[in-house]
């Protein structure tokens, strides 16, 4: 038997809960981290980059699918967060924070010290060669990384809501898009000598491909699939935008599709109860996030402000506004803020705060859009677990507990709020009759 | 006019919080247990560690100072009904114009030798909680005394740190006084399927104690003994008035309140858990002691306190739960032993762990109520077919308006009517699909 005081050993990863198995998955896969850790500071890898890291990783991947399967496999389906409250990594405790320094590290390395990152950048070569026909650079070490996250973390989601089909068809729908759209396809087109062009990512979440540097370099090549990547981008966001968003509400995009809602939804699923709810919280989301927006539009149109008077009345100004943007957002804020600070912030803190795909996709949920969360009559009895498990920090409850339904421009639909209430309150619909009415009524 | 309200829980914020919606009245919410209202109903997610104490509290604090409803956290000791005051244990009196009382309930115990032994307690009070936790670290065996809704909570809680539990259930089969059969045989299966050592049929006949007077062992009646180190007693709950006693104020079991939740001394309401209705409706029991009744309590006195006298109608019947990872819903009347002149269709999963059961008048084919395991139906739209004596025919065919899964579950509402069909030889189909334009049509139909 497992308590508080019989446990006593590894006491970096000590809960009351945890089973001698996790233990030795946890140690299996620090394993794993450590060959990294070791050949990214000595440049040295103990057998060939190529095995090295498929050791590495898969050590990893056992780690991750020992400790979901002794903490899932022996008890029926069902919800599974017993205590998610007392673990160090979830709770903002000595793990988490060992955590968030590593990832803040690796993402300040990432964007302005690469060279820091030479010895991890080894390790990826063979993989890269194999690929892209092409040496590993930064990003390809961490598209791999971010790709290997959903995947393994994706597995352990699903079989923790094996129950929930909603929750398993929107994970694999995530995992395979990153897989595909945003790993395989554009390292392919590399190989291909064709631009690398990420499918799944539009203006303004990646905000140069509406920039004219971008369409001209994908024009250039005169080829028709440069033409087609411009049209593709400009019809994702003029078109495929607002009217997927009316049908389905912003989670087509958020927690199906998109990388970063991927990511967030599979290796941030531990950190989803550390979202802020308070109000205050609420206001300081709707200033920074319309802030981000309204940044990145003005960036845009200098930019073609620019390009179209060649220079002539801006200079190099609006060149530089978007190299600010690309610092203080790009990387600051949805990098190493976003998800560097997974343990501390919550797992969609830039989503909630700073994307400004979300903004616009976040207007048209909350006013023309047919999704909305109903709440089942007078059924709430109050819990907060929806409220505590939403990673938008949105208080479900408070709708819940009058009886009202919820439409909020940050519910990025993940239905995670439904699956955990207990009283079968909560359920997320498409419906185009009277949104306001329902979210204005007071239910007894 | 300065409103007391005594107790905090949900019948006591929600009737501040409406009194304040229709008035400018003064407000003071006298609580002991904390100073900031919180869920009750949450307590075991708590210890679980699903979420945190402060996931529970109902408002944040800007709440309280904008509503301007004052708290202050203190026991009352008394009320003087003549002069109109409270004697608070903090020293302090406290008049009213008008005093709410929504002091809840408190843990039944009968008189068990050893009941009163440490590691002995119930599960009400947020101290409770911190009892439990107490006693948690190093407990090797927990025995929990009563299968009603707090009893199997508490064998979670302790089943969720992996402290082996033996659950004590009085009745042949769990909870089957409110249960039908089918039900709670199917939970039955399910304690034991989390390894919960189910002993039914069996009571406590005492709690043994060892040098340091905690508990160490329980005597059951057929005189087994059980070794263990805390010992749950969840037996029901009565409402929580023994300060009253002298007051004057008319009490039975709860206290005594007409249909406008006055009591029998003028300018002093009772709501919630704590009050005893004179004449419930039929078919009602004269004290609901759940979450519902209080909410909806408090929002009818605030109405009468504000002028708008107002009479406590409760809506249908409803009711919800969950034993361990099986969801329960019920509308309407469903009783644990389905009654003459009443007729069950009842349809359950393969996997034993989902199940629809609606009750109808065997003559008139008039739906009566429903019932669901691991399925969740729509509150409205099981409400309007029951107050609407709706025949079963419609109902099957347009069961999936009711259905409320989450989206790409499967439905089983086909399931249920093909089974009627073999059993009536009739020919009935599901119309629709699950769809909320349908819903929301049929429910603004008048
Ligand atoms: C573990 C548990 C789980 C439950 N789950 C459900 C559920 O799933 N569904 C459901 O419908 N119901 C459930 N209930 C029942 C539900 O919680 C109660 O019906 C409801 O909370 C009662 O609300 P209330 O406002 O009447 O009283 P309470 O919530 O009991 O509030 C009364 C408050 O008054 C205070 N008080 C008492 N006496 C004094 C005094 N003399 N001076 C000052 N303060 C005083 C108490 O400390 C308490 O804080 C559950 C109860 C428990 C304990
Ligand atoms: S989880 Fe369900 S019951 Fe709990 S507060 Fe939320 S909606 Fe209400």
């Amino acid at each position: 038997m497992n308590t508080a005081t019989t446990d006593t050993s590894l006491a970096l990863v000590q809960t009351p809960l945890m089973r001698t198995s996790q233990k030795l998955s946890i140690a299996v896969g620090g394993i794993g981290l450590l060959i990294i850790l070791f050949t990214w500071v000595t440049r040295h890898s103990f057998a060939s980059p190529g095995i090295t890291l498929s050791v590495a990783l898969l050590l990893m991947a056992v780690s991750v699918g020992g400790y979901a399967y002794s903490e899932y496999a022996h008890l029926p389906e069902g919800i599974k967060n017993n205590g998610v409250m007392f673990r160090s990594l979830s709770n903002r405790g000595i793990v988490a924070y060992l955590t968030g320094i590593l990832l803040t590290g690796f993402y300040v390395c990432l964007y302005w010290y690469s060279e820091y990152l030479t010895g991890l950048i080894q390790l990826f070569d063979p993989l890269s060669q194999f690929m892209r026909h092409k040496a590993a650079d930064q990003w390809f070490v961490y598209g791999s990384f971010y790709t290997f996250g959903v995947l393994v973390l994706g597995a352990k989601f699903i079989y923790k809501y094996r129950h929930n089909r909603y929750q398993i068809i929107r994970t694999i729908s995530v995992m395979f898009f990153q897989l595909m759209f945003a790993f395989l396809i554009p390292a392919w087109m590399l190989m291909m000598n064709q631009p690398e062009f990420y499918f799944t990512y539009f203006w303004p979440l990646k905000y140069d491909y509406l920039f004219p540097s971008t369409i001209s370099w994908l024009t250039s090549s005169g080829t028709h699939l440069g033409i087609f990547l411009v049209f593709w981008g400009a019809m994702m966001t003029l078109i495929a935008t607002p009217t997927l968003t009316y049908f389905f509400g912003k989670r087509w995009y958020c927690s199906w599709v998109c990388g970063c809602g991927a990511l967030a939804e599979t290796t941030g699923d531990s950190f989803r109860t550390l979202s802020d709810k308070s109000l205050r919280a609420w206001k300081i989301e709707r200033y920074l996030i319309y802030s981000v927006l309204v940044f990145i539009t003005i960036t845009t149109i200098l930019l073609w402000v620019n390009s179209y008077m060649q220079g002539g009345l801006l200079g190099t100004f609006s060149l530089s506004v978007s190299k600010t943007y690309s610092f203080l957002i790009g990387s600051m804020f949805s990098g190493v803020i976003g998800t560097g600070f997974y343990p501390i912030l919550g797992n969609r803190s830039w989503c909630r705060f700073g994307c400004p795909q979300a903004a616009i996709l976040g207007i048209i949920q909350k006013y023309f859009s047919r999704f909305r969360i109903t709440t089942n009559g007078g059924q709430c009895i109050g819990c907060g677990n929806c409220s505590t498990y939403c990673e938008m920090g949105i208080d479900v409850k408070a709708y819940a507990q009058r009886g009202q339904d919820i439409v909020r421009a940050s519910c990025v639909g993940c239905g995670i709020c439904s699956a955990v209430c207990p009283r079968g309150v909560l359920r997320l619909e498409n419906g185009s009759a009277d949104i306001f009415d329902r979210t204005t009524i007071t239910k007894l | 006019m300065r409103i007391v309200i005594i107790g905090n829980g949900i019948a006591g914020t929600n009737a501040a919080r409406h009194i304040r919606k229709n008035s400018e009245h003064e407000i003071i919410m006298v609580s002991e247990e904390t100073l900031r209202p919180f869920s009750r109903t949450a307590l075991m997610y708590v210890y679980m560690g699903h979420v945190k104490q402060e996931n529970t509290e109902m408002y944040e604090d800007w709440f309280w100072e904008k509503n301007r409803i004052n708290r202050v956290q203190s026991k009352v000791l008394s009320v003087d009904t003549a002069g109109k005051s409270l004697q608070l244990s903090n020293g302090n009196t406290l008049t009213y114009d008008a005093l709410v009382i929504a002091t809840g309930s408190k843990s039944n115990k009968f008189g068990w030798p050893g009941q009163d032994a440490k590691g002995v307690q119930g599960l009400y009070h947020l101290q409770d909680l911190e009892g439990m936790e107490r006693y948690s670290p190093g407990l090797q065996h927990a025995v929990i005394v009563g299968g009603g809704l707090i009893g199997i909570e508490m064998a979670e809680m302790f089943h969720s740190r992996h402290i082996p539990v033996t659950f004590l259930v009085r009745e042949k089969s769990f909870w089957d006084l409110v249960l039908p059969a089918e039900e709670s045989a199917m939970i039955n299966r399910h304690i034991h399927e989390h390894g919960i050592d189910l002993r039914l049929e069996t009571e406590l006949k005492e709690i043994q104690t060892d040098a340091d007077g905690r508990a160490n062992a329980v005597i059951t009646n057929k005189d087994e003994k059980i070794a263990c180190g805390f010992v749950g007693l969840t037996v029901g709950v009565s409402p929580n008035i023994d300060f009253l006693k002298d007051s004057g104020i008319e009490i039975q079991r709860g206290v005594l309140v007409d249909e406008h939740l006055r009591t029998s001394v003028p300018d002093v309401y009772a709501i919630g858990d704590c009050a005893q209705l004179r004449q419930p409706q039929p078919g009602r029991r004269p004290i609901e002691a759940i979450w519902y009744t209080g909410r909806m309590m408090g929002q009818t006195v605030a109405r009468t306190i504000c002028g708008q006298t107002t009479e406590y109608i409760p809506r249908l019947w409803f009711n919800s739960a969950k034993f361990l990872d099986i969801e329960y819903q019920v509308y309407g009347d469903i009783p644990g032993r389905t009654p003459e002149g009443i007729t069950s269709l009842y349809w359950e999963h393969p996997n034993g762990k989902k199940a629809i059961r609606i009750n109808y008048e065997t003559e008139s084919k008039t739906v009566t109520g429903f019932n669901l395991m691991g399925i969740r139906y729509r509150h409205e739209v099981c409400e309007k077919w029951l107050l609407g004596k709706t025949k079963l025919e419609e109902v099957l065919q347009n069961l999936s308006l009711a259905n409320f899964d989450p989206e790409f579950f499967d439905a089983y509402e086909s399931a249920l009517v093909q089974q009627y069909n073999q059993l009536n030889n009739t020919n009935l189909t599901v119309k629709s699909k699950r769809n909320l334009n349908l819903v929301t049509r049929f429910l603004q139909r008048s």
